[in-house]
C-alpha cells in the first residue's frame, strides 16, 4: 500500500466554461493515504476540480494523473478500471432515484464484484450502518432528507472500498453531531484502510478534524496550501479569515 | 444578417451531425459486448409490455373505423366480400406500423425524454459514469434495443386487434362469422406483406428510442429543460418517423416490386 508518489496529480490544468476561466493553470499533488481538504469560496471550482479527477470533465489544457495513470489519455475501458478504485460523493448526492437506498449502495457491487446476492446485501447494509442510515435502507431516495441523502451517497461511494475517496461537502445539511460522526468515519477510513481522502468543505471545524493538508482555491488558482496552522498564518487575509470562521455548514 | 443566417445554418448542421454520430454509436454498440441483458429486459417490460393496453385499444378502435370506411367504399362497386381482405392489407402494410409507431413515439418519446432528462439534470448520469458504468450502453442502447424488439410485436398486436375490430363492425352489419371473416381476411395476404412491414417497425423503434435518448441525455436547464426534452422527443421522433416512412416505402417497393402492384 505504501507505493511512492502522489495518489492524484493535476499538472497545469486549465478549464473554462465559455469565456469564464474556472481553473487557471492549477497544479495540485494529493499525497497517498492522507486527507486533503479543499477550501474556497462558493463557485471557485472545487467541485470542478473533483470532476476532473474522475474524468467527468476534461481539462482544456494540462493533465490529470491518478496512480500514475493519465486520466485524460485513457480509453473508456481503462478509465472504467481506474474509476472502480475511486469513490465519489457528489455535492447533491446524485442518488439513483428509481431504486431504494440499499440498492443504490449495492449498485457498484452488483456491477463490479463477484459477491453473491446475499453478500452484496450484507455489505450494503454494513455501509449504510456506518453512516447511520441502517433504518432507511428500504426507503426511496426521494423520501430522504437532504442530510440523509448525503450520507446515503457517501455509503455508495464507499461500497467498493475504494483506495481514493472524493467527497464533496460531506457535512452540508448535517447537524453538528452527525457531521462530527461523518468526520470520524472518514478519519477512521484513512487510519484503518489507508484511504486517500479529498474532501471539499465549507465547514472549518470539520476541515480541522479531517485534514492533514489543506488547499485554498481562489479565482482559478491555489492561493494557499499547507496544514491548518500554516493557513492560519497565511499572508492572504481571505485565507486567515476563512480559518477563523467557526460556523459549520 | 447573412452572417446570422450562416451561423444558424452552421449550428443546425453541427447539431445534426452530432445527433447522427449519436445514432451511429447506438447502432454500433447494439452488437458490442458487454450486453446489458437485465436492463434491456426491464426496458422491454417498461416500454413494450406496458404499452400493450394502449396499442390494443387503439388497434381495435382503428379496425372498426377502417372497416366501416372500407365497406362504404367497396359497396359502391358491389365488392363487399373484399372488405376483410382490404382491411387486412391496409393494416399490415401501412396503417398498423404507422399508427403503432406514432403511438409509441408519444408514449416512449415523452417517457424516455423526460426520464433521461431528469437523470441528466440531477447528475445521475454522471453518477453512473463515476461508478464505472458505460452510461451510453446502460441507458441508451438498452432502450434502443427494447424499442426495436417491442415495435414489431406491438405492431402485430395492433394488426390483430384491428382485424378483431373489423370483424366486430362487419358482423354487426352482415352477421359474418368469426372464422369466415379471418379466412377471408388472410386470403390475399402473402409472406412478402409481412416482412417489409416488420423490418420497417424495427427502424421506427430505433428512430423513436434514439431521438428520445439523444434529447434526454443532452438536456440542460433544469426542470424546464426536462419538459422541453419530453415535448421535443415526441415531436421530433414523430416527424423523423413519418419522413423515414416515405423513404422506406420507396425502398420496399424497389426491393419487393410485387408489393407495388
Ligand atoms: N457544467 C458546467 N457548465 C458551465 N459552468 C459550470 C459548469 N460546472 C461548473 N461551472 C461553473 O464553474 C464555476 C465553479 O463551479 P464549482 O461547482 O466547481 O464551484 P464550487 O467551488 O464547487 O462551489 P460551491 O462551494 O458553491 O459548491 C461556477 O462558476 C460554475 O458556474
Ligand atoms: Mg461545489
Amino acid at each position: 500500500m505504501n507505493e511512492p508518489g502522489p495518489a492524484i496529480r493535476l499538472d497545469h490544468v486549465s478549464k473554462a466554461f465559455g469565456t469564464f476561466r474556472v481553473l487557471d493553470d492549477v497544479s495540485i499533488s494529493i499525497p497517498r493515504g492522507r486527507a486533503t481538504v479543499v477550501l474556497g469560496r462558493s463557485g471557485t471550482g472545487k467541485s470542478v476540480t473533483l470532476r476532473h479527477i474522475v474524468g467527468l470533465l476534461q481539462p482544456d489544457a494540462g493533465r490529470v494523473f491518478v496512480d500514475d495513470a493519465e486520466i485524460t489519455a485513457l480509453s473508456p475501458s481503462e478509465l472504467a478500471v481506474v474509476r472502480q478504485r475511486i469513490g465519489f460523493l457528489f455535492q447533491n448526492a446524485a442518488l439513483f432515484d428509481s431504486i431504494t437506498v440499499a440498492e443504490n449502495v449495492a449498485f457498484p457491487l452488483r456491477r463490479h464484484s463477484t459477491l453473491t446476492d446475499g453478500e452484496i446485501r450484507a455489505r450494503a447494509l454494513e455501509k449504510l450502518a456506518a453512516v447511520g442510515l441502517a433504518r432507511a435502507a428500504e426507503s426511496m431516495p426521494g423520501a430522504l432528507s437532504g442530510g440523509m441523502r448525503k450520507r446515503a451517497g457517501l455509503a455508495r461511494a464507499m461500497a467498493l472500498d475504494p483506495a481514493i475517496l472524493l467527497v464533496d461537502e460531506p457535512s452540508a445539511g448535517l447537524d453538528p453531531v452527525t457531521s462530527e460522526e461523518i468526520d470520524d468515519l472518514l478519519v477512521q477510513l484513512k487510519a484503518e484502510r489507508g484511504t486517500t481522502l479529498v474532501v471539499v468543505t465549507h465547514n472549518i471545524p470539520s476541515a480541522r478534524r479531517i485534514a492533514d493538508t489543506m488547499l485554498f482555491l481562489h479565482e482559478g488558482r491555489v492561493l494557499a496550501r499547507g496544514t491548518a496552522e500554516e493557513l492560519e498564518r497565511s499572508e492572504h487575509e481571505l485565507v486567515r479569515k476563512f480559518m477563523q470562521s467557526e460556523a459549520g455548514g | 444578417m447573412s452572417g446570422f443566417v450562416r451561423e444558424v445554418v452552421v449550428t443546425r448542421l453541427a447539431r445534426g451531425g452530432h445527433a447522427m454520430t449519436f445514432a451511429g454509436r447506438a447502432l454500433r454498440d447494439i452488437f458490442r459486448p458487454p450486453f446489458e441483458l437485465k436492463e434491456t429486459a426491464r426496458q422491454v417490460y417498461e416500454l413494450g409490455w406496458r404499452s400493450l393496453p394502449l396499442i390494443a385499444a387503439a388497434g381495435y378502435a382503428v379496425g372498426i373505423v377502417m372497416s366501416m370506411h372500407t365497406r362504404a367504399s367497396l359497396e359502391r362497386f358491389g365488392a363487399e366480400a373484399l372488405v376483410p381482405a382490404g382491411l387486412a392489407l391496409a393494416l399490415v402494410r401501412e396503417t398498423g406500423p404507422l399508427v403503432c409507431g406514432l403511438l409509441l413515439s408519444g408514449r416512449v418519446g415523452a417517457g424516455v425524454g423526460a426520464e433521461l432528462g431528469a437523470m441528466k439534470v440531477t447528475e445521475q448520469i454522471d453518477a453512473l459514469e463515476a461508478v464505472a458504468v458505460d452510461s451510453f450502453k446502460f441507458l441508451v442502447v438498452t432502450r434502443v434495443v427494447a424499442c426495436m424488439i417491442a415495435m414489431p410485436i406491438l405492431t402485430a398486436v395492433m394488426n390483430f386487434m384491428g382485424m378483431l375490430g373489423g370483424w366486430t363492425a362487419e358482423s354487426a352489419v352482415s352477421g359474418m362469422g368469426f372464422e369466415a371473416y379471418f379466412r377471408a381476411a388472410f386470403s390475399l395476404l402473402q409472406f412478402s406483406d409481412y416482412v417489409p412491414g416488420t423490418l420497417k417497425t424495427m427502424v421506427f423503434g430505433f428512430i423513436i428510442a434514439v431521438t428520445a435518448s439523444y434529447l434526454g441525455v443532452h438536456t440542460s436547464g433544469g426542470t424546464q429543460g426536462v419538459g422541453y426534452a419530453a415535448t421535443r422527443s415526441v415531436v421530433t421522433a414523430s416527424i423523423l418517423m413519418i419522413a423515414a416512412n416515405v423513404v422506406l416505402v420507396r425502398l420496399i417497393f424497389f426491393i419487393f416490386p410485387e408489393m407495388a402492384e
